[in-house]
């Protein structure tokens, strides 16, 4: 890991609903071009934590955060946000396209971050797609809706529409776990291809897709006050043949509890 | 959350290993023993219990291949069946070591043997106390008994060279005598190979327990 390029960095990082402390310092660095998966139990605060990368948790009015998450060697809190979430795209559980056409939906960010010119966003619409592997399965009918596609297809294009604003990182916060396994597969052919090109961060409860898709993996705890605990981060195939903590041996191999 | 049922399983696997590595190990004394002995209906008796053997480990790596492909056992787990399957690869290859240690004494026949064994017997006593403690170094996660039992391998090494120079005498004083000397010195070899094997599961102890790959030849 020390070979790798630093793309997102949380240092000495805590997260609070309220009085409540979600997060516990979490110290990590995100490698670049990379798959990280975060696993752990419920509530242990990986979708929070990855929602920390992009600032959504700022949309929650009690939560308050100590410590710095960086992008590029940057603090993301001193960031514009519309800038950063251009940078830091984000693709959720359930796929969430706009009740617009294909095309609409995958030339909104373009559209919203100044590009007007048709050609242009023709372009940049079907380079999108392309490498979200969906261009072959829509390319006839690019103003149907975004709605009428099969789930699968759906989360793709949400992917679609993250990287047409040219992100350096992608979240994925249970990209797959409303599809089913031929659908999911795609998904993960998919991660593997975009992370030449981008950082990937994914939150899984499937331990074996993370052990499948990413190339480091995060464990992630509560401990005795429910604060979420970064417990153990490393290559994945370390974490999933040899790992260091036993907690984390006894998360993976289904022992936990 | 516990995980009951996988855990029985990789017990009952562990369980039939042990069972088989003890029907093997009967067998690779005993064929020593009949040699000794003449004892060509002995002999007989372990030719025929190797095929059971065979299946025994055949069954192992069946269980194996089973829980893997439906319970997804990572980290400990599945250093754990990976040895065992390694390791059962080993105990079924000592059981066909000790098979044909008793093809050889039926080869020889009921005759008095050329010299009354003592090395043999030694090298068989070493070879199957160094299986004994590695399979007991395998059941409790003993790496550092791992660590120390190849060195005995030595011994053997030993025994077996000079039971390999005593026989090359025995053909030089006694020509007509060449063919059971060189099924004897056979047998030496065989011995001489488990305590490699040997050695090799307890690479696999070693791996089981630090996730390392070491080897101790």
């Amino acid at each position: 890991m020390e070979t790798e390029v630093t793309r997102m960095q949380a240092e000495d990082y805590s997260l609070f609903y309220g009085q409540f402390k979600a997060l516990n310092k979490i110290n990590i660095k995100i490698p670049a071009n990379r798959v990280t998966a975060f696993i752990g139990p419920s509530g242990c605060g990986k979708s929070t934590f990855l929602r920390s990368f992009n600032r959504m948790n700022d949309l929650i009015p009690s939560v308050t955060t100590t410590g710095t998450v960086y992008l590029d060697g940057k603090d993301v809190g001193k960031q514009d946000v519309v800038e950063l979430r251009r940078k830091v795209g984000m693709v959720f559980q359930r796929p969430n396209p706009f009740p617009k056409s294909i095309f609409d939906n995958v030339a909104y960010g373009p559209r919203l971050h100044g590009t007007k010119n048709k050609s242009d966003l023709a372009v940049l619409v079907e380079k999108s797609l392309r490498r979200s592997a969906l261009w072959d399965e829509v390319k006839d009918d690019l103003q149907k809706s975004g709605m009428s596609l099969s789930g699968g297809q759906q989360q793709r294009l949400c992917i679609a529409r993250a990287i047409a604003v040219n992100p350096e990182v992608i979240l994925m916060d249970e990209p797959a776990s409303a599809l089913d396994p031929v659908a999911t597969l795609k998904i993960e052919e998919l991660m593997n291809e975009l992370k030449n090109k981008y950082t990937i961060a994914i939150v899984t409860h499937n331990m074996q897709q993370a052990g499948r898709v990413s190339d480091y993996t995060a464990f992630m705890l509560t401990d005795e006050n429910r604060s979420g605990n970064l417990i153990e981060f490393g290559a994945t195939k370390q974490i999933f043949t040899t790992p260091s903590d036993s907690r984390t041996e006894d998360y993976i191999s289904g022992r936990f509890g | 959350m516990s995980r009951d049922s996988f855990d029985r399983e990789l017990q009952e696997i562990k369980r039939n290993l042990f069972q088989v590595t003890g029907e093997v190990r009967k067998n690779l004394t005993a064929s020593v023993r009949y040699l000794e002995k003449r004892d060509m209906q002995g002999a007989s008796i372990i030719i025929e219990s190797d095929e059971m053997i065979n299946q025994k480990c055949l069954e192992i790596e069946e269980q194996c291949l089973n829980i893997i492909a439906t319970q997804q056992p990572v980290a400990t787990d599945l250093r754990l069946l990976f040895s065992i399957l390694q390791i059962s690869t080993e105990i079924e290859r000592i059981g066909d070591y000790a098979k044909g240690i008793a093809r050889i004494s039926l080869k020889i026949g009921p005759g008095k043997l050329i010299k009354p064994l003592i090395d043999i017997p030694r090298m068989e006593e070493i070879a199957g106390q160094m299986l004994d403690d590695a399979i007991r170094a395998f059941a409790e996660d003993d790496e550092q008994a791992a660590r120390t039992i190849p060195a005995r391998d030595l011994q053997i090494d030993v025994l077996y060279n000079q039971v390999h120079r005593e026989l090359i005498t025995f053909i030089m004083e006694k020509p007509s005598s060449i063919e059971q000397t060189m099924m004897l010195d056979w047998v030496a070899h065989n011995l001489e190979r488990v305590g490699e094997r040997v050695i090799n599961i307890c690479e696999r102890v070693i791996f089981t327990v630090t996730g390392v790959s070491v080897d101790l030849n």
